[in-house]
């Protein structure tokens, strides 16, 4: 596990986009050979988002051979209500750039059957031939898309109905009022992002900073459903100072003192 | 044709909801589209993608009083109706107007006979602007406010409904009738109109605040070039003027000719103050529009343009404007000092509402008309104007 540590959320945003160009370029996708690509939504990942759209308008990235997947999505809210994550992910990114709309897939939470629904959706991540990067933000709670405190991990895709914590929180979004949050959400579950070869979660701010700590400093736990990913071959975590307040000094000296070595990463190397 | 050809207009700015948001605006069979349902549910991109270069695109201007324009006056020139709408409808196209109302002054019934046959309500495209029906100005006014019409073709209302089919023959292609509030029967015409369907303005008249709501109780819902042709502010009755702060829940619409000549900025200011919502941008432009000074006609009166101003030949009336919608925002938006969004509104989406058209024409919004017009927004210049998704003007 990596453990990148940057001044804070721009810097990050910033990073996890050059991350993201030097994968998609080192891996050179073209017709029949696409780049597939896991994708949060949420406050986290705008920087991110905001970057690749500025790569990709000065041409250092294309998504025309990037196969996209969603991690979650509400059930049954409008497609195009301002809250829903198809509507985050057509305007905060697929509007902006060239990805093909078939290559861009969500999970429906307004489909006749759920269940039919999370199964189609893991069936065509392993048609697409599995997940090369699959990107995450978390919860305070250490959740993992809507994998919240309990879940098991080694979860599919599935129905999960929402933590009452989860309702509140989102209750913001939705004119204050508890009773128009959506009660159940379709989520990839955790053993589908440990499928991935690569996985990159993105965390910032001090109220998430227990989280990591909880992720990366203490065992696997399905009550921080994030630190499943320790287990993983190859993650990284990408943070801000804010959110290492909760770690120990050591560790944080540990993975700063490696930070020429994480910054190699994003040099995009002559192919053979 | 532009059949079923997804278009998208990218690196622009666009009027929605209001605010100037940078956003592309999707268009496909003569339709603004929501292209966040064509991307996840049709999974399909643009056929065709037009680079804005940032500049702004907005609901196309709808005129519901010009009299004419580049030589031609639908009042008077009766033996070539159908030219001379079809000259002022091309032409308007530059102007950014993609819908109006040709507007006939009080004339003769022989005169009514002769050219309201020949202009129809009809779909604008390459030739010209949509013609939303014909609005007509008197003869049902008061002679003590006749501003340029003129007297001796001025009629009394008494028979209600039947003085006007009388006058004007049919009413097949009218949407709006300019009267005075206060003519014996026009409370009666006013509801028998509303029922057809046909948009009353009270204008031309010297009615006291009181006959003003009776009228707008009756279903009148327009005020023709607020403040000309009408009684003074007065504090102790206010006159049609009141009707912009009068109890009836009604919104009311008003048409400003914003030409900087007709109406005083600070009279502008209360107007805007008092009934925002309702304030609707008119050119009453005549057929001096677009020509240089001299000596034109407009009804069976002789004008002169002088400076830009129209009068009637002789005298210092003015009668009419020979400014077009753009310049009227630009100007409107100088003069009152409000924001870019609410002139270019009250150039379009007021206008809309004013005629109940405003669930297609007017806005922007998803399933609306794409009459749009891509424009400086700085200067106003109109770079192009489209009619129903198809370009109709390109500024060279």
């Amino acid at each position: 596990m990596r453990l990148i540590i940057l001044e804070d959320a721009d810097v990050v945003g910033q990073w996890a986009a050059r991350f993201v160009v030097q994968r998609v370029a080192q891996f050179a996708p073209g017709p029949g050979r696409p780049f597939v690509l896991g994708l949060p939504t949420g406050g986290t990942p705008l920087g991110m988002y905001r970057n690749l759209i500025k790569y990709y308008k000065e041409g250092s990235i294309s998504f025309k051979h990037v196969i996209t997947f969603n991690m979650d999505e509400y059930v049954g809210l409008p497609r195009d209500h301002p809250e829903s994550y198809h509507y985050y992910m057509w305007n905060e990114f697929f509007k902006h750039v060239d990805i093909e709309p078939g290559n861009a897939h969500i999970l429906d939470g307004n489909a006749p059957d759920l269940g039919a629904e999370c199964n189609r959706f893991e069936a065509l991540i392993q048609q697409a031939g599995g997940v090369h990067l699959f990107i995450g933000g978390i919860g305070p709670d250490g959740h993992i898309a809507f994998n919240e405190p309990g879940s098991s991990l080694v979860s599919r895709t599935r129905i999960k109905s929402l933590a009452y914590d989860t309702l509140e929180a989102n209750k913001r979004f939705f004119d204050n009022d508890i009773s128009k949050v959506p009660r159940q959400a379709l989520t990839v579950g955790v053993g589908t992002v440990l499928d991935a070869k690569e996985v990159m979660i993105l965390i910032t701010g001090s109220h998430k900073a227990l989280a990591l700590a909880k992720a990366i400093e203490e065992g696997v736990n399905h009550m921080w459903t994030v630190s499943a990913f320790q287990q993983h071959a190859q993650a990284l975590f990408v943070c801000d100072e804010a959110a290492t307040l909760e770690l120990r000094v050591k560790t944080v000296k540990y993975f700063k003192s490696l930070m020429t070595e994480h910054n190699k990463l994003l040099e995009i190397k002559p192919s053979q | 044709m532009t059949q079923s050809v997804l278009t998208r207009f990218y690196n622009c700015y666009i009027l929605r909801d209001g605010k100037i948001i940078k956003e592309d605006l999707w268009i496909r069979n003569g339709k603004i589209e929501n292209p966040e349902g064509i991307f996840y549910v049709e999974q399909l991109k643009a056929d065709i993608n037009v680079d804005c270069n940032d500049l702004l695109i907005t609901p196309g201007f709808i005129d519901i009083q010009i009299n004419g324009g580049w030589g031609v006056d639908f009042s008077y020139d009766c033996e070539t109706v159908e030219d001379g709408i079809n000259k002022v409808a091309k032409n308007l196209l530059s102007c950014g107007v993609t819908s109006f109302c040709p507007t006939i002054i009080t004339s003769s019934k022989e005169k009514y006979s002769k050219i309201l046959p020949n202009i129809k309500k009809m779909q604008g495209g390459l030739n010209g602007a949509s013609i939303l029906g014909v609005h007509l100005e008197g003869p049902f006014i008061n002679p003590a406010k006749k501003g340029a019409h003129l007297e001796d073709y001025i009629k009394t209302l008494n028979g209600g409904l039947e003085s006007i089919k009388d006058v004007y023959g049919s009413l097949e292609n009218i949407v709006i009738i300019t009267l005075a509030s206060e003519l014996t029967g026009a409370t009666e015409a006013i509801k028998s109109l509303t029922r057809l369907g046909i948009k009353v303005a009270l204008g031309h008249s010297t009615a006291s605040l009181a006959q003003g709501e009776e009228s707008v109780q009756c279903g009148a819902t327009l005020i023709t070039h607020l403040f000309n042709a009408m009684l003074p502010f007065h504090h102790r009755d206010p006159g049609l003027v009141g009707l912009l702060a009068s109890k009836t829940d009604k919104q009311v619409y008003y048409g400003i000719i914003s030409d900087g000549i007709h109406t005083h900025p600070a009279a502008l200011r209360i107007a805007c103050r008092a009934n925002p919502e309702g304030l609707v941008l008119v050119s009453d432009a005549v057929a001096a529009l677009g020509l240089s000074d001299g000596n034109y006609r407009i009804g069976p009166q002789l004008v002169t343009v002088k400076n830009g101003r129209a009068y009637i030949s002789g005298t210092d009336i003015l009668c009419g404007s020979t400014t077009a919608l753009n310049k009227c925002v630009l100007t409107f938006m100088k003069s009152i000092g409000c924001t870019l969004e609410y002139a270019l509104e009250a150039a379009s989406l007021h206008p809309a509402r004013a005629l109940d058209i405003d669930d297609r024409k007017g806005k922007l919004n998803f399933g609306y008309d794409a009459d749009f017009i891509i424009l400086n927004p700085h200067t106003i210049k109109v770079h192009s104007t489209w009619i129903a998704g198809e370009c109709v003007y390109k500024n060279q």
